[in-house]
């Protein structure tokens, strides 16, 4: 038998480190714009969110704008009566993150080729607040419930077989389960898609050189509104797993947030330094809580991470996988 | 007919021909606010020639360059590419066309290998579509395998197998532009636009560059419109010149015409202009 103090600590880095497959899922929308166009798009946060809410207006009819409607012309409409099928639900807000990928590139992006990247920031900052009143008024502001059929609740299996080696039987959330087999199968998928495709060497080059990129017949608008679109679509999966874990709600735009110091860590061009970076950071917060959190009195897990990164900052500034800044004299 | 098929064996050294025009610039004009960079110049540039673009420092031959891609639109004047007048096009459309480039201060994707870099050539040259291609279909297999083949033949032909895995950011610079050449070639272009392939070389260097040029000119029949200062190379490499000065053009022709121009020599010897 093990001592108890190793048995909780191995439980709560099994937890650290599945809380950190969702940071590590916002982290990689983040990561997946920054290479293929310089930008830190600070909306990713919101797009998940707007991503779920989409979901679950789509998934129950919902009509959007309805207070907008009711309130101009007096009536009183709130849904269409109808539930979708969760697949066709997220099928269609998959389709519905592509248009906004469209729209982005057209009313925004165009417009700023060749900016400073400061003021491509700020335009996603602007871009973050737009959607998060856009979500606001198609959908209201009420904390929704997302229901895609994922399994909730404690895993009993891992409950009961820990149980048996240890004694003592671990809580691991269903969800969180899913959530990792879910991320890693993003990542590889996305690794694969920019290593072997057509389309990844596209993405990759225009992330490195845009008049290069031009000068071999790749379109910056094509790639732009494919690599929005894919953050879109990363942006729904996350949206999805935090909207089922603890509801949909304006807070979720906050989790980008924690996707900061991720990115830090696992550097910001490196789609397994965000899962690393999430994995890490995850883990780290848990057990910081765990052991030094009765110490100095608890709710490390409010700082813990950005302290961590600024640790980072300053002996490792291009993160643990970000490619080495060098300058030339 | 696809131009990497032929092999060096194929066709004789001497077989170079030269075509009908190819490319025909009509009055081109461009400004820059109130600066002329490009006043009312026409030229052709005829299938299979190498036709080069000379001048003093600030005659407007990049800007010259950049028209022919699209990079600048000019304010007036005509494009014309294969017999047809060409519309304004964005930059990657016109490399769609056929039409590839190397840059005065390499464009390269640094933090890819050289062979990456050189498959990037054949992108817009691949057929399968977003899904197979997303899900490594069958068809994109074996177009992977098929472009891979010819990126591997230019890679032979330009003497850089050595460096094939290398990241381009790494390597030197006489060795950057080669992989820019290669990139360009492989996508089979029609019309191959150089700027200033040799500046910064070593004599050694450029010999090689020159070779490269030639070579790829009467092996491929590549049709090539450079710029270059040196007037060595370009009296030996090309059959015909323009000649810019102030963004005008002040001579056309063969090099020996060129060399006794009395315009060009004033331009090169700075004669008082009056």
């Amino acid at each position: 038998m093990l001592p108890d103090q190793l048995v909780f600590a191995m439980e709560v880095t099994l937890n650290g480190l599945m809380a950190g497959v969702m940071y590590a899922l916002v982290a990689l929308g983040f990561v997946l714009i920054f290479k293929a166009s310089g930008i830190f798009n600070y909306a990713q946060g919101v797009l998940a969110l707007f991503a779920a809410l989409t979901l679950v207006g789509l998934q129950n009819g919902q009509i959007p704008f309805a207070h907008l409607i009711n309130a101009a012309f007096g009536t009183d409409l709130h849904s269409f009566g109808w539930t979708l099928p969760a697949a066709l639900a997220i099928a269609l807000t998959a389709l519905v993150m592509v248009g906004l990928a469209w729209a982005i590139e057209r009313l925004i992006l165009k417009h700023l080729v060749n900016q400073e990247p400061i003021i491509l920031f700020m335009a996603t900052i602007g871009l973050a607040y737009f959607l998060e009143g856009l979500g606001d008024v198609m959908w209201g502001a009420d904390i929704k419930t997302l229901d895609v059929g994922l399994p909730q609740g404690i895993s009993e299996g891992i409950e009961a077989v820990t149980a048996e080696w240890f004694g003592y039987g671990f809580f691991i959330d269903r969800l969180d389960i899913v959530a990792t087999l879910v991320a890693a199968a993003l990542v590889a998928a996305l690794t694969l898609f920019s290593q072997y495709t057509k389309y990844g060497r596209a993405l990759r080059a225009v992330a490195d050189d845009h008049q290069a990129a031009l000068s071999v017949g790749i379109s910056l608008r094509f790639v732009w509104v494919l690599v929005w679109s894919i953050a879109g679509f990363v942006a729904l999966i996350a949206g999805i797993m935090w909207g089922a874990k603890s509801g949909v709600q304006f807070s979720l735009s906050l989790i980008a947030l924690k996707a900061l110091p991720v990115l830090m860590l696992g550097g910001f061009t490196s789609i397994p330094g965000a899962i690393v970076g999430g994995l890490i950071i995850g883990m780290g917060e848990k057990l910081f809580e765990f052991f030094a959190g009765p110490l100095i009195g608890g709710a490390t897990e409010n700082w813990f991470a950005y302290v961590l990164a600024l640790l980072f900052l300053v002996f490792r500034p291009q993160g643990l996988f970000g490619e080495r800044i060098i300058e030339r004299v | 007919m696809n131009a990497l098929d032929v092999t060096m064996d194929e066709t004789g050294a001497d077989e170079r021909r030269i075509g009908g025009v190819l490319m025909e610039m009509k009055n081109i004009t461009l400004r820059f606010g109130g600066v002329k960079a490009i006043t009312d110049i026409s030229f052709d540039i005829r299938e299979g020639e190498i036709r080069a673009i000379i001048g003093p420092n600030g005659a407007g031959k990049s800007s010259m360059l950049n028209v022919i891609s699209g990079f600048y639109v000019p304010q007036e004047g005509e494009v014309w590419f294969r017999g047809k007048r060409r519309p304004q096009m964005k930059p990657y459309e016109v490399a769609q066309q056929g039409i590839a480039r190397t840059f005065q201060n390499i464009a390269l994707f640094e933090g890819m290998s050289v062979l990456d870099n050189i498959m990037t050539g054949r992108l817009t040259l691949m057929k399968t579509g977003l899904w197979s291609q997303a899900l490594w279909w069958g068809r994109a297999q074996a177009e992977e395998v098929e472009h891979r083949a010819k990126v591997e033949r230019i890679i032979d032909f330009l003497e850089i197998q050595h460096i094939r895995k290398t990241p381009v950011g790494r390597l030197p610079y006489g060795l950057k532009k080669r992989v820019e050449l290669a990139r360009a070639l492989a996508t089979e272009p029609k019309l191959l636009l150089l700027d200033e392939p040799m500046a910064g070389m070593n004599v050694e260097e450029k010999e090689d560059m020159c070779r490269f040029i030639l070579d790829t000119n009467d092996e491929f029949g590549t049709t090539i419109a450079l710029i270059e200062h040196d007037m060595g190379v370009v009296m030996d490499l090309s059959d015909r010149v323009v000649v810019m000065d102030y963004g005008k053009k002040i001579g056309d022709g063969t090099p020996d015409e060129i060399r006794s121009n009395k315009a060009v020599i004033d331009a090169y010897l700075g004669v008082q202009h009056d």
